[in-house]
């Protein structure tokens, strides 16, 4: 069960806006279609991002991914210990395994709730 | 999309499946450098279904393959096989095959690649017209074909198969009794270890199959994917189409000259001659190795001093090198062993290091 307190994107990045912080992450779904992932990237604590542009990149033993801004603001904390504990994207996708949290300014439009994200999922085929 | 015999056997296993040159295939069953480490270290079992298959046959089929491909079929005994290239008329590289000499000496079997094969088919139809007792029949689609490759494979292999394997050599082929079913089996592998390529009768797939996860399981055999195969035949240096080799790019410059033999008219020798003549086209395909955090990949641009010298073909994280490996194209006067190159991630240059092909070469 994917939690519903957030917004889900098609290109698999989850976000969850609590007064005007975002926490943004990937989803279960997206780590496992990455598989054995080896290298992640994520910006600097100042650096602007903006919805529907790359904030970071995912690397697993086959490809580099780009990872997607749901909100437009500042990064105003970094999850540092992630890139040396990647795995915890596999085993805590949703808390533990959080990438950037935002200042935001403006938040994207075509988010999805949990139910609509897992009819998506389904209809990429999992 | 294409699916083999097999596609409900991987799912039972827990394979990720992809969709590759037309065909829904396992990418993984477990992670891939643990695949990968396997075959290095073991066996591992594939399914190889979708590659394309075709037999040629007839009094024209010598004359026919001649025109087609650049090995000399002629030099090959019956029970071999060689590995040749198909061009087009400006030299450039349409697929990379094996040529089989059937064991009876009554014709010959070509593998290609999956992706090439619709296009091989049509060029050898229209290639075809010009010969006039010839059989080109693809069986591609009722022949199964399964790979064990490793150390151990041999040894494995023998369990189940009538037929003495000692006496088949490396790029040899012959019909042995596998599960007490009549089949050819072919000394041949695109890992760099020892190994063997099974064609298998429509209908005994899964029986084969299910008879090398048996007999392999105490020696810790395992199905492997297209993932790890890709790894492996990168470690030892086998160029995969659409990678190193492409409509682009010409054998002599892939380092792939040893596949061509100039003593016979081959469609696309003249525009090679020329290349030749020419002293090569300027480029050449170079091993690169990186200790970079960062892997190198296709499409990635090489620089030297600031100057854009050259694209990578692959790049993989070597489970046996322990370290990251890459095939590219460079200006020539970049290509030897030493040389220190950067490649470019989005403008962030990384270092590596022009190294000889192959990466890995088995120990024998």
């Amino acid at each position: 069960m994917r939690p519903n307190d957030r917004k889900y994107l098609k290109s698999h990045e989850w976000c969850k806006v609590e007064k005007g912080i975002a926490t943004v992450g990937i989803t279960d779904f997206a780590v496992s279609h990455l598989s054995d992932l080896v290298f992640l990237d994520l910006p600097g604590k100042g650096t602007s991002v903006t919805i529907g542009e790359s904030f970071g990149e995912i690397e697993s033993v086959k490809a580099v991914s780009d990872l997607y801004s749901p909100v437009s603001g500042e990064v105003i904390e970094v999850n540092k210990e992630l890139p040396d504990n990647l795995d915890w994207l596999a085993t805590d996708p949703f808390g533990k395994a959080w990438m950037i949290k935002v200042k935001v300014t403006a938040e994207t439009k075509d988010g999805m709730d949990s139910t609509a994200y897992d009819a998506h999922c389904a209809a990429e085929g999992h | 999309m294409n699916e083999t015999a097999l596609k409900q056997v991987h799912l039972d296993l827990g394979a990720r499946m992809v969709p590759f040159g037309g065909w829904e295939m396992p990418v993984q069953y477990r992670p891939i450098l643990d695949e990968a480490r396997t075959v290095r270290t073991r066996a591992g079992i594939f399914d190889l279904g979708h590659m394309g298959r075709v037999r040629i046959g007839g009094r024209d089929a010598t004359a026919f393959l001649q025109r087609l491909q650049t090995n000399d079929v002629t030099q090959i005994q019956p029970g071999r096989i060689r590995y040749a290239m198909i061009l087009n008329e400006q030299g450039l590289t349409q697929d990379d095959i094996l040529v089989y000499r059937n064991p009876g000496d009554d014709g010959f079997f070509l593998v290609l690649n999956a992706g090439n094969t619709a296009r091989d088919l049509e060029i050898m139809r229209r290639l075809a017209t010009g010969f006039g007792d010839l059989l080109v029949d693809d069986c591609t689609h009722r022949l199964g074909m399964i790979a064990i490759q490793g150390p151990l494979s041999a040894a494995i292999t023998q369990r189940f198969c009538d037929g003495e394997l000692e006496s088949l050599k490396y790029y040899g082929w012959n019909m042995a009794k596998v599960c007490s079913v009549p089949m050819l089996l072919s000394r041949t592998g695109y890992t760099g270890e020892d190994g063997f390529e099974i064609y298998v009768p429509e209908g005994h797939e899964l029986t084969v199959w299910n008879a090398f996860l048996a007999a392999g399981k105490p020696d810790g055999l395992t199905p492997i994917g297209l993932g790890a195969r890709d790894t492996l035949r990168h470690e030892a240096g086998m160029p995969l189409y659409g990678h190193e080799i492409d409509e682009t790019t010409n054998p002599l410059e892939a380092g792939l000259d040893w596949a061509v033999k100039w003593n016979h008219d081959f469609v696309g020798r003249a525009a090679l001659e020329r290349v030749q003549q020419a002293g090569g086209t300027g480029r050449t395909l170079v091993g690169l190795t990186s200790a970079s955090k960062r892997c190198p990949r296709q499409g990635y641009k090489l620089v030297a001093g600031g100057q854009e010298i050259g694209q990578i073909c692959s790049g993989n994280i070597s489970p046996t090198l322990d370290t990251n490996i890459a095939t590219a194209y460079v200006r020539s006067a970049f290509g030897a062993p030493g040389t220190q190159l950067e490649f470019l991630i989005k403008d962030k240059a990384e270092p590596c290091k022009v190294v000889p092909l192959p990466f890995y070469k088995r120990p024998r």
